[in-house]
């Protein structure tokens, strides 16, 4: 296809988000007979937790989750795939605007289906702005995009199931995971861990996991409160039943459990509730064309955006009643979703771990120090500029709403910086660029 | 991971040193690789990737000529110029 600066689509259904959630939604509104589009700001199909392998095109299927069988499903129908795209606003109702390097793309849509999954919570602590201290998933994505660790000692800390997922990952790729610091206690996990095993599946699942990382230390009740290095990270200091350890690493990625990434939502003007995406049993938001699947209507894991990105693409394409078959597999997922939010709920010690002097909005280099006199979020906004630099507060933001109780402001577009030229952009005739084929950067 | 033969190698160029890197890695891990940081923030700190997603924007740097873009999000090509912030 010719390099064209503005192109044109129309789709019936439109799926924000090329993750589990919007890839089984793209498959069933397309095997519904709509004309479908996928668009997604990754270089590659598959979101976080299938995201590619250096070398590949095509999503992780090395873990017999499902991913083979959705993505040979989506590719058999004619979906249109967009992928590295980002989509920055929605210029008029039914139409959204996306960019990528050197190129502006408008997009109409009957139906939209938001599938933007879900971001890892960061919180401030001295050192947390070195380089290579890094998130949890973070860390997952570079060794997928290339980065060796072979003999590399990486502390794995924070809160949530991702932290064992990776370990295996890691010590897949031959890494040495000094240990693993999950700040939950064992009493909040055991729960969790016993719901696990009465789920075939996930005991499956966790069987793996445990297996790979079985000469990790995994302690409880344990998180970072310290990294040094001179430009570069040298060693983390944890504490762990009150008592502090300091392990030298390469490595560190903290990641405290999963936020639903509901910018876009918001900006599009659905009703957010409780910090997620309110929708009805069958993923419809509170504006009608508009349905949302997986994490951003609350943090739930793999099945459940599965079998919601599912629903939203069968209601999408008018078929209620085959979505509505799929509600008794949702509700039994969302148990899981919420022993979830039990087992990893964050302690309030976390909230004493940045410092004065510590970075807290890291576009804008603003201290703790200078934000906590504010009241709240728009007034630290206006007289430090926190939350005022690319990341639009995505970080920052979230931290400050753990840490201080402060809520953002409304989202507004752009949702991420953008060049003039694609604020300015004009529409292309609607027939100058329309194709089956994946379009990758 | 499984073996796999040697992958194919691609020639980049960051600050202006030639760097080869096998093809499909990210130009995140690229500048990594090559012992630079991505960017340097308002107060002279240096910073690397945070979220490796595409939600912080600390893997920033100048791509053939586009300023901030997300390295994180974009795969090495033959011939890339990439400039640090």
């Amino acid at each position: 296809m010719t390099t064209q600066s503005h192109l044109a689509h129309r789709f019936q259904t439109l799926i924000v988000g090329s993750g589990p959630a919007g890839i089984a939604a793209a498959t069933c509104a397309a095997e519904a007979g709509h004309r479908v589009g996928i668009i997604d700001d990754n270089p590659n199909p598959g979101g976080q937790i299938w995201r590619s392998l250096r070398g590949q095109s095509t999503p992780d299927t090395s873990h017999g989750d499902g991913a083979s069988e959705w993505y040979r499903r989506l590719t058999a129908t004619s979906a249109t795939r967009l992928q590295g795209w980002s989509v920055f606003d929605q210029p008029e109702a039914g139409i959204v605007r996306a960019e990528r390097q050197g190129g502006t793309v408008h997009l109409h849509y009957d139906n939209l289906i938001i599938a933007t999954g879900a971001r890892e919570r960061f919180l401030p602590f001295p050192g947390w702005t070195l380089p290579n201290v890094m998130g949890v998933g973070a860390i997952q994505a570079m060794v997928k995009g290339g980065l060796p660790v072979a003999g590399k000692r990486i502390v794995l800390a924070g809160s949530g199931p991702l932290l064992l997922a990776v370990a295996a990952t890691l010590r897949a790729a031959e890494a040495i995971v000094v240990c693993i610091c999950e700040q939950a206690s064992l009493r909040q996990l055991a729960p969790f861990a016993l719901g696990l095993a009465a789920d075939p599946a996930k005991i499956m699942q966790g069987l793996r996991y445990k297996a790979a990382t079985l000469d990790v230390p995994f302690h409880t009740s344990a998180w970072p409160v310290e990294a040094d290095g001179d430009g570069i990270l040298r060693s983390v200091t944890i504490l762990h039943h009150g008592e502090k350890q300091q392990i030298s690493c390469d490595y560190l990625a903290c990641g405290f459990h999963l936020v639903p990434n509901t910018e876009l939502a918001a900006m599009l003007g659905c009703r957010i509730e409780a910090d997620n995406v309110a929708v009805d049993e069958l993923q419809r938001t509170s504006i009608s064309n508009i349905f949302c699947a997986g994490e951003p209507t609350g943090i739930g894991g793999l099945e459940l955006s599965l079998i919601e990105g599912q629903i939203a693409g069968l209601a999408g394409a008018g078929q209620d009643k085959e979505a509505r078959l799929l509600l008794d597999k949702k509700r039994r997922a969302s148990h899981f979703a919420d022993r979830l939010a039990a087992a990893f709920a964050l302690r309030s010690e976390l909230k004493e771990l940045p410092q004065e002097t510590t970075l807290v909005c890291r576009c804008e280099d603003v201290p703790y120090g200078s934000l906590k006199q504010h009241h709240s979020w728009r007034a630290a906004k206006l007289h430090t500029r926190c939350g005022m630099g690319p990341c639009q507060g995505r970080i920052c933001g979230t931290a400050t709403h753990f840490l201080l109780g402060w809520n953002a402001d409304s989202v507004r577009p752009p949702l991420l910086p953008v060049r003039i030229a694609s604020l300015a952009s004009l529409e292309a005739p609607l027939n100058s660029a329309t194709s089956n084929t994946q379009e990758t950067p | 991971m499984s073996e796999q033969m040697r992958p194919e190698q691609i020639q980049i160029t960051i600050d202006q040193q030639s760097i080869t890197v096998a093809a499909g890695s990210t130009v995140a891990v690229a500048i990594a690789l090559a012992g630079l940081n991505c960017r340097t923030s308002v107060t002279g700190e240096p910073r690397g990737p945070l979220c490796a997603m595409g939600i912080c924007f600390e893997c920033r740097a100048t791509v053939n000529g586009i300023a901030h873009s997300r390295t994180c999000q974009l795969l090495c090509e033959p011939a890339m110029d990439i400039r640090t912030q």
